[in-house]
């Protein structure tokens, strides 16, 4: 093998690969509980998979993972000392802190887990009691934490060791013997879990104890003696004080709440002050819980959740919002978890209100705050936790070095000011701006800022509103917030749509599967599932203007084909609205209308090309017309990509995706036992494995007969010597699925000129000429992922507009080109294309490329090298380096788990060696590959206790 | 081997008679014996004798043992002219309706003829039906047992040859577990298996391959702990020229080594279990540079069984590159650069099939198959600089 000679070794000790999972972004999969510490203005979310993570400002992240995966069903802050205590699923409690106040946080071990009983989990009499915990109260002393229980008892346990103090434990029957008690309480049955734990908010060590009967005692916990009794008769869910603790709240089953007046003197309380079912009269659903906030103005305000009519409304996922006249009925799209109201802190003298800032939901599958110091209560857009999947992700594209320009415009969105705030971000202000562009199910395209910890929402683009679509444009799924029409509707209750989250999409066809950002130019491509491309240009104002369509038939002189697919989406015929931002140019639609599967931006050229499964074509947007359509379908196959993407079966698909993420979000009971599978399930699973026939694998050479063969799976420009060895010029390549590649030589009126090429393009006429200079077949027939020209020093050539105006080490020219395709891979050098080098991945490992990336690694001992190196991402979920072009293998890792196929396919690459893939369908997880560019948290939260780390007790 | 003893006649006549046989006409005609020429002159002479210029001819000589061979390229051509004695005797039919076979049934019956050893005769013996010699379109490089001399005699590593052929490779594999014996005992260990042979496929029909064989290597790659679906894509990734280590899971049939026939019969299509004969006639078929391989008309031109052994592990599998509206200047260079004068010409590029890229790497190396040292040289520049047609 001829190559060049390359300096890996020296490389490699200076670039220090490592792959460090760095960071998670997005929302949380499956939260389950969720705290909130007034004082550190933390707030905490628990996972089904046991995981907790804090937040705080923007930035301010932490992580903990319990060692089992179970469910985290409540987490309280020990307010103002950076701990937390986690209630898990299997009836364990878990102590957590901060560790270590010092700012910096590794991933991971920033919080550790103290359960200070390791050996029996919990503590031993909780194990005696054998009853499940149901409720926990941290005492504002904050030593003390109360435990109440599905028996009924109420423990106490000593805090941080969570030692029992067996004296203080209040048992039911302590409770039903008091002879005040009337008698139906006392037959038959128990009074019934505990169901709330409410410490009086101006004496310490009262004790506000609902049973779930509808029983509510006052205990005083010191000289343990009932102080009062209030004789509910209704189911309870939840109490809550009112701030003076002459008042307090219980929400009930039947989806009414009461107000009970405690006053001195009266030991037992028959009727409360006042009882409402504000959804009534019909039966209505449990208010799970509910929260009473005192304001200034006088009228509280009430929130609760739940206790919608049972028949009308019974699967509306509502949030209510009172005061006095004013009444919002927040209708979400998944289930609320929990919320909590950010006020003013008890401690704090002379504030004689709560006067609530704002309303924090979790709910499922996103988070949302709502504002409660404006009027109408706005919903205030989150700088992190996004829901990255409210429509589902259907691509993404990383764009990095964002100029501020750009930046500017894009985040002219504006960030309101948000209500957690507790700990300092001390990572420094990024370099780099960064931008992850996300497509998505409905046709929308979303800009993430992804320059630091947090993910931030920066801008949203609609493609839906340039196509005719069943559903009327008009409502096209924007902000709510936005859109004051949206926001009162007349009927009662008077339902809001709050939240992003829409996992239905109006037209699966709209779904966006291919986005190409040119940074300089401000241009933009996105492709989607009908065969649509569109070309967007940035503009600041607000603009009504018809769009150009152009048709490019990708069959061209194919005979005896029909496509059986969906039909193309119909372009608007009246000129439609275009808020600012991005503004479609141009729709190039292909015919026929498969799902485009590769999109490749020439902005300097004014050139696009787009493939898709039948071919590619290459459009010229400047002057609006198509200058080539390839077909790349098997001559002989007429039958194939009839559409396989076809409408029934891609609606079917997306209907079933819906139905499955619905069903995902339903199971999810509150109190759900774990089911451990009895013996006999087992041996009745094992039966039926043996009786199904062991998983074959055929082995037979990859056909070109296979109907995905004509698939266009890359594109790519590049200015570079296709023909001779003396004058480069602009180029297409293209690859397909069955090993296909096809080089075109581009003619480009004015390119050229005025550089060191003799060819005198411009002279050639106004239009753009594509002439077909090569094309290879691969023996193997792979797939072909990617293509990729390098320059005569072996670095990949510079981004368009890049070498023009300077802004890169203009690429060498003088020696000649080498392109690299990546199936499995191999280096051709160019003109005469030669197999250079070739490194057989599959062959040798079995595994194959899904996704490849030129990544430049900078050196962390010197400041100004950076070497390329190319990064394959297999199916087994390993990445594997290569130095380029030698490909020599230089690494591996294991990255994601093989199973994860989606966490496979949504990876995506940035140009430093980073690099994100959605963990869950809301949630990325950055990773990195340079040990030089790390976005990690960086934060520091100011603690009361000291800041080194509580031993735990062994034993 | 079995060739080397039939040396070439030693009457010293310095031309050949040849009388030519098309249909119920004969010819009769001289060659010069020293210098017989090219195939495809000879061809285009006995077109001309017979008048018969856009006729497909089949060309076949009686041997000295009365065998009728085929003529097909400039070996089997120089092999007849140096063993006719005195009189070369042509048999021409048209090749539509080629009714004559080759082989050893036209007048004398001789066991070991190079041709009929290649066919895996399993039973020389037997006088009806008569041993058929295909035509030489119908030959490919057969599939083989190698590296016998290092591999244990329990492993059995096999060559699957795909290149050329409409049949399938024709086998599943399965995961399962083999016992395996350590130091602390038996001990289970899991293994991928050949699970399932489709019948007519080419793994069945090698018969060195069989159901329940535990796969130990894919072309020299290990398949310890990879999952069966690496060992899949492996497999499909080297499909071109598989070679899979197995043990075989019927120990009965392994090659005894020593002797001098190094290579193992098939446990199908051999009765017995060691057979020196097809051996012998595999390394035979190999130093002689496969007679009667290659057939001049590209469309059937069928890669040469030296191929494979010349190939090394980098080079086999040659990307089919072809630049379109090259200018005359590359055009004209090619060419030369590659001395590939003879080369046929292909239809554009929408015909990127298999066979035609097949027929391209044949048709290259079919033209440098005039002399064996030459070949390797040849093979040596189109590893170099990758196969570059230009049209």
């Amino acid at each position: 093998i001829c190559g060049f000679s390359w300096s890996s070794f020296v490389s490699r000790v200076n670039l220090s690969l490592s792959l460090l999972q760095t960071v998670e972004h997005g929302f949380p999969h499956q939260p389950s509980a969720l705290a909130f510490d007034p004082k550190l203005e933390l707030m905490a979310i628990g996972t089904k998979s046991g995981a907790i993570k804090v937040y705080g400002s923007p930035g301010v992240e932490f992580t903990g993972l319990h060692a089992d995966t179970t469910a985290v069903t409540q987490i309280h802050f020990l307010p103002g000392q950076g701990r937390l205590l986690s209630l898990l699923d299997d009836n364990t409690l878990h102590l957590w802190e901060l560790v270590a106040g010092s700012c910096r946080c590794v991933e991971d071990r920033c919080m550790c887990p103290h359960p200070l009983h390791p050996h029996p989990p919990h503590p031993p009499a909780l194990l005696l009691s054998a009853t499940r915990v149901t409720v926990l109260l941290l005492m504002r002393s904050g030593d003390l934490l109360c435990v109440g229980t599905e028996g009924g008892g109420v423990y106490f346990l000593e805090l941080p060791r969570l030692s029992l103090k067996e004296s203080q434990t209040l048992l039911q029957d302590q409770i039903i013997q008091r002879r005040v008690l009337p008698d139906d309480y006392r037959c038959g049955k128990s009074l019934g879990p505990v169901e709330s734990l409410q410490e009086h908010p101006q004496r310490p060590g009262k004790l506000l104890i609902g049973y779930s009967r509808g029983l509510v005692v006052l205990w005083e916990s010191t000289s343990r003696r009932v102080e009062q009794l209030f004789l509910g008769k209704q189911q309870l869910e939840s109490l809550v004080w009112e701030r003076s603790g002459n008042l307090f709240v219980s929400s009930h089953n039947d989806g009414g709440y009461s107000v009970w007046a405690v006053t001195t003197g009266n030991n037992v309380i028959h009727q409360p002050v006042s009882s409402t079912i504000p959804y009534g009269p019909f039966p209505c659903k449990a208010i799970n819980k509910i929260l009473w906030r005192t304001t200034q103005t006088g009228s509280p305000v009430v929130l609760y959740s739940g206790g919608m009519p049972r028949a009308s409304y019974g699967d509306r996922h509502c949030l209510t919002i009172q005061q006095d006249k004013e009444h919002v009925t927040l209708d979400f799209t998944s289930r609320v978890i929990d919320f909590f109201t950010v006020h003013g802190v008890e401690q704090d003298e002379g504030r004689q209100f709560d006067e609530p800032s704002a309303v924090v939901v979790l709910l499922e599958e996103e988070l949302v705050v709502m504002d409660l110091r404006t009027p109408g209560w706005p919903s205030l857009p989150t700088p992190y936790l996004a829901p990255l999947h409210s429509s589902a992700i259907t691509c993404s594209f990383h764009v990095s070095g964002v100029p501020p320009k750009l930046w500017e415009r894009l985040a002219n969105a504006g960030r309101a000011h948000w209500p957690i705030c507790g700990g300092k971000n001390l990572a420094p202000p990024p370099k780099n701006q960064e931008l992850l562009l996300t497509g998505h199910e409905d046709g929308t395209v979303r800009f993430w800022d992804a320059s630091g910890v947090a993910l931030t929402p920066l801008y949203k683009l609609s493609t839906a509103n340039v196509f005719h679509t069943d559903c009327d444009p008009s409502d096209d799924p924007q902000d709510p917030s936005d859109d004051p029409d949206m926001q009162q509707e007349e009927e009662w209750p008077p339902f809001r749509k709050v939240g992003c989250f829409d996992p239905y999409s109006d037209d699966p066809r709209l779904a966006i599967q291919k986005i190409s950002l040119c940074k300089y130019s401000n241009k933009l491509v996105v492709a989607g599932t009908a065969g649509q491309v569109i070309v967007l240009g940035l503009s600041d104002e607000r603009s009504a203007h018809p769009v150009d369509v152009s048709v490019v038939d990708l069959l061209q002189d194919r005979e005896g084909f029909t496509w059986k697919g969906h039909d193309r989406l119909e372009p608007r015929l009246k000129p439609a609205s275009f808020p600012p931002g991005f503004q479609p140019l141009v729709l190039v639609q292909c015919v026929p209308p498969a799902s485009v599967t590769a999109v490749a931006l020439h902005a300097e050229w004014n050139l696009i090309s787009f493939g898709t499964s039948h071919g590619f074509g290459l459009f010229d947007y400047h002057r609006r017309n198509a200058v080539l359509a390839r077909c790349t379908l098997h001559p002989n196959d007429s039958l194939a990509m009839e559409g396989p993407l076809s409408r029934v079966k891609s609606l079917k698909k997306s209907l079933r995706q819906s139905f499955r993420r619905i069903r995902k979000s339903r199971v999810s009971g509150k109190k759900r036992p774990v089911a451990t599978p009895t013996s006999k399930e087992a041996n009745a699973a094992l039966a039926e494995q043996e009786d199904v026939a062991p998983i074959q694998r055929r082995i037979e050479p990859r056909s070109a007969d296979d109907s995905l063969s004509g698939v266009v799976r890359c594109l790519c420009f590049a200015d570079t010597f296709l023909r001779d060895g003396t004058h480069h010029g602009a180029t297409l390549w293209a690859g397909t699925n069955s090993g296909s590649v096809y080089a075109y030589a581009l003619e480009v009126p004015g390119v050229g000129s005025g550089r060191a090429c003799e060819r005198g393009a411009g002279e050639g006429g106004v239009c753009v000429e594509a002439v077909l200079g090569k094309e290879i077949q691969l023996m193997h027939r792979a797939p072909v992922v990617s293509i990729c020209v390098l320059d005569g020093r072996g670095k990949p050539l510079p981004d368009p507009y890049e070498a023009s105006q300077d802004l890169a080490i203009a690429p060498d020219m003088a020696n000649a080109h080498s392109v690299l395709i990546a199936s499995e891979e191999q280096v051709f050098s160019l003109p005469k294309v030669s197999a250079k080098t070739k490194f057989k991945l599959t062959a040798h490992e079995g595994c194959r490329v899904r996704r490849v990336a030129l990544v430049a690694f900078g050196s962390v001992a010197q400041e100004d090298y950076c070497e390329h190196t190319l990064v394959c991402l297999t199916n087994l979920g390993d990445m594997h380096l290569f130095s380029i072009p030698g490909l020599r293998p230089q690494v591996r890792y294991d990255c994601i788990r093989k199973e994860d196929i989606s966490g496979i396919a949504s990876c995506v690459f940035t140009k430093n060696g980073q690099g994100f893939y959605l963990i869950s369908p809301s949630e990325y997880e950055r990773f990195s590959l340079s040990a030089k560019t790390l976005t990690e948290p960086l934060c520091s939260v100011q603690l009361d206790r000291p800041l080194h780390a509580t031993p735990a007790r062994s034993g | 081997m079995n060739k080397t003893h039939r040396v070439p006649s030693n009457r010293s006549l310095s031309t050949v008679e040849v009388k030519s046989k098309f249909g119920a006409e004969f010819r009769r005609f001289s060659l010069e014996r020293s210098k017989p020429g090219r195939f495809d002159e000879f061809y285009g002479l006995l077109q001309h004798v017979h008048h018969i210029p856009n006729v497909e001819l089949l060309v076949g000589y009686a041997d000295v043992h009365g065998d009728l061979l085929p003529i097909n390229n400039d070996d089997n051509y120089h092999k007849a002219i140096s063993t006719a004695s005195p009189l070369l005797r042509l048999f021409l039919q048209r090749k539509e309706e080629a009714d004559y076979t080759f082989g050893t049934n036209s007048l004398t019956r001789k066991k070991n003829t190079v041709l009929s050893a290649v066919l895996l005769r399993p039973d020389a013996t037997r006088k009806k039906p008569p041993v058929i010699i295909s035509l030489p379109r119908d030959f490919r490089p057969v599939s083989s047992i190698i590296d016998v001399d290092i591999l244990p005699e329990t492993h059995r590593r096999v060559r699957l040859y795909k290149h050329g052929q409409e049949k399938p490779l024709g086998f599943y594999i399965r995961d399962g577990s083999s016992v395996r014996v350590t130091p602390q005992g038996l001990e289970k260990v899991p293994g991928i298996f050949i699970s399932r042979m489709v019948p007519g496929g080419l793994a069945e029909s090698t018969g060195l391959l069989a159901v329940n064989d535990e796969v130990l290597e894919v072309n020299g790659i290990e398949v310890v702990g990879k999952s069966l679906d690496q060992v899949t894509d492996m497999m499909i990734a080297n499909s071109h020229n598989l070679i899979i280590t197995v043990k075989p899971a019927n120990q009965r049939n392994n090659v005894v080594r020593g002797g001098g026939g190094g290579g193992g019969g098939g446990t199908a299509s051999g009765s017995s279990g060691r057979s020196s004969d097809s051996g012998a006639s595999y390394y035979g078929y190999s130093s002689h540079g496969g007679v009667g391989a290659a057939a001049p008309a590209p469309s059937h031109i069928i890669q040469n069984f030296p191929v494979g052994e010349l190939e090394s592990e980098e080079e086999d599998d040659e990307d089919l590159v072809i630049e379109v509206g090259g200018e005359a200047e590359s055009a004209g260079r090619d060419p030369a650069d590659y001395g590939m004068p003879s080369l046929p010409r292909y239809e554009p590029h929408l015909n990127l099939r298999t066979p035609s890229a097949l027929s391209v790497n044949g048709a290259a190396l079919a033209s440098g198959s005039s002399g064996p040292p030459n070949r390797a040289a040849e093979m040596r520049s189109l590893e170099e600089d990758g196969t570059v047609i230009t049209l």
